[in-house]
């Protein structure tokens, strides 16, 4: 927010090529799963509607909060170290990462309500894309946050600075990513119906 | 050759080059028996013949892969191997091993060899590709430690490049997944778990590490480009192979006994599983056109780019064509498999292994990048006519298999199994000329080791 674009370097997409490989090939998968959910959803309508009643909404809800507020703290350390402010940057990741794991914790009180009720993946085939789906995201939000440990971590020796930091946009665009897809899971799987 | 314990590598190439001879004829052998069904019996019957192709080929292209680590390490890690004389040792270990129990295959029965091997201390035999004798895999595993311990020792002494260390954690998955081999459970579903964790993990998990790490060690070595941009793709490449592959297992639990969801996870995450080499597709064509210099061997540069599309085509789109499980319903265990099968193995694993063959072998033999020309016309000669070849034989196979599944499995009056087979018997016979072609190929390859030898090395601008 605070660079000044005019003498940084042209650089689109932000981060290395290669993350954004990865982040579409990530993507389609989702996509794919989510594609699945819908045309399976349509089949068995009364059921989705019947059980998604059964899934905790205001969670989901602290857990969308949570991402969107990680995002923007991701955002704050990028524009950080465009500026070269190395401390700032690994504060704004920490910050990021405490929201992570608050999205860990709750999402994993929800699934102990789950296993307590005896709910699992051959309960029915909406727990079945319910489970699935959290916690294929569950594992990437894992995956995001030992991204973004690895940047603090890497940010703290000084790795990065105002002219080389695309580490930290192609881990920022990652997170940023697992964000995304929770942005369309959380209404897909626990609102829309 | 930078460094002299790199020399351990040729016979282990010399070796798997052997097998793969003796893998192809068993092929014929089989492609015959298809058809005519009686033919060579009661010596050697069809079940044997098909265990010492596909035995074959897992032993051989495990030598070759082990011939590539012992060329590739030491020259990555900049330092001598930490032992030239135990992978000696276990080179000769291992073709004993391999020589024995082929024998024991093609000269007694199976019964009579699990008797003898004493399979009843600890039953592991009857299962396909692991038919080795309980004795044969512990063999496989010593050899397997040595190995790993002479790589591990040497890239713990000198430099870790990513390639080293991609190619030791596939490696190690390779030894590691191998130990489920050792169990095996009487609960039929069990077994077939545990079997995958062999199978699946292996050819569509970490053997791909292998293959990315070759490849890319080879596209260092002859392109010149940056190490660092090959070595991105390489992570990428190898991150999406695991997130695919792992849980791709599951297009292997659909009709096993597993629960109903691994038809969902099955399908979407091995619908993924070509994704990955199609990416090393584009890395191979992108490397290559980045290149900065003309590699005067032009054979290992053919052998690298074809690895790129036909592992694609083959374990990419012939993989997805029966992946998902309304498909596989209708064409599990059909001659799609068998089409699927050869085309993989050929595209990516036995490819890889002339890969590196082609680059290392020249310089094993003395000499300072390349072989003459008429050596390398030659090989590239039989590059063409092994894989057009192959291409065929998946054709053919895939144009069985479909039949196949229709006329067994969904037509209005679905017939049994033996009349089938009758009906497709043209693509049976097709497939066994191809076969024929794709040996005339091996023999052309063969034949480039020797000929023009005296005649001056290539150099690039020829």
């Amino acid at each position: 927010m605070t660079a000044d674009r005019s003498v940084l370097p042209s650089n689109y997409p932000p981060g290395d090529l290669a993350i954004w490989i990865f982040i579409l090939a990530e993507l389609a998968v989702f996509a794919i799963f989510f594609a699945a959910y819908a045309f399976t959803r349509l089949q068995h309508v009364a059921l989705f509607n019947e059980h998604q009643l059964t899934l905790d909404r205001e969670a989901a809800l602290i857990n969308t909060l949570a991402l969107i507020t990680s995002s923007y703290f991701v955002v704050r350390a990028v524009s950080a170290i465009k500026v070269g402010d190395r401390r700032r940057c690994v504060h704004w990741l920490l910050a990021a990462l405490s929201m992570g794991l608050l999205f860990l914790i709750v999402k994993s009180v929800e699934y102990v309500q789950h296993y307590s009720e005896g709910i699992n993946l051959s309960s029915n085939i909406f727990y079945m894309f319910y489970l699935s789906l959290t916690f294929f995201h569950f594992m990437h939000v894992i995956m995001g946050m030992v991204i973004l440990a690895a940047i603090a971590v890497m940010a703290a020796r000084g790795r990065y600075s105002r002219q080389e930091h695309t580490g930290v946009e192609s881990g920022a665009s990652y997170w940023h990513m697992v964000d995304l897809v929770w942005l369309i899971l959380f209404p897909l799987v626990y609102v829309m119906r | 050759m930078q460094y002299q314990s790199q020399a351990v590598a040729k016979p282990y190439f010399i070796a798997a080059i052997a097998l793969f001879v003796a893998q192809v004829l068993f092929g014929l052998i089989m492609g015959l028996q298809y058809v005519v069904g009686d033919f060579l019996f009661p010596e050697i019957p069809f079940n044997v013949a098909r265990m010492v192709h596909t035995n074959a080929l897992i032993v051989w292209l495990l030598m070759a892969f082990m011939g590539a680590s012992y060329y590739l390490v030491p020259e990555e890690a900049e330092t001598e191997l930490y032992s030239p004389g135990l992978a000696t040792l276990m080179f000769w270990v291992f073709l004993v091993a391999a020589a024995l129990t082929v024998a024991g295959y093609l000269l007694l029965s199976y019964s009579t060899l699990a008797e003898v091997t004493m399979n009843k201390l600890l039953p592991t035999m009857g299962r396909e590709f692991l038919e080795q004798p309980t004795i044969t895999k512990i063999g496989i595993v010593i050899v397997a430690l040595a190995f790993l311990f002479n790589i591990g020792m040497t890239i713990l002494r000198g430099r870790k490049t990513v390639i080293n260390l991609v190619l030791l954690m596939g490696l190690t998955g390779l030894a590691v997944f191998f130990l489920f081999a050792f169990y095996n459970p009487e609960n039929l579903v069990l077994d077939k778990y545990f079997w995958w964790w062999v199978v699946h993990l292996w050819v569509e998990g970490v053997w791909e590490l292998i293959l990315g790490a070759i490849l890319a060690f080879v596209l260092v070595k002859t392109t010149g480009v940056d190490r660092e941009v090959i070595e991105k793709w390489l992570y990428v490449i190898i991150a999406m192979t695991l997130i695919t592959g792992i849980i791709g297992t599951g297009h292997h639990y659909y009709w096993i006994g597993a629960p109903e969801y691994w038809q969902w996870w099955g399908s979407i995450f091995s619908a993924m599983e070509p994704i990955p080499f199609f990416m090393m597709t584009v890395f191979a064509f992108n490397i290559v056109n980045k290149r900065r210099r003309d590699h005067p061997n032009k054979p290992a540069m053919l052998w690298a780019l074809g690895t790129a599309v036909m592992a694609f085509l083959g374990a990419g789109v012939w993989g997805f064509l029966h992946t998902l499980s309304p498909v596989n319903y209708y064409t599990h265990g059909s001659q799609i498999t068998a089409a699927h099968g050869h085309m993989a193995f050929y595209g990516a694993y036995v490819m890889i292994n002339i890969t590196i063959i082609s680059y290392a072998m020249p310089l094993l033999r003395g000499r300072n990048a390349a072989n003459p020309l008429k050596s390398q016309v030659w090989e590239m000669w039989s590059f063409w006519l092994m894989t057009i070849a192959m291409v065929f034989i998946t054709l053919f196979l895939t144009g069985a298999g479909i039949l196949q599944a229709y006329l067994q499995r969904m037509g209005e009056n679905p017939q049994p199994f033996m009349v089938v087979q009758e009906q497709i018997s043209l693509f049976y016979w097709l497939r066994e000329i191809a076969g024929v072609i794709f040996l005339i190929g091996l023999v052309v390859y063969i034949a480039s080791f020797f000929v023009g030898q005296n005649d001056p090395e290539a150099t690039t601008a020829s």
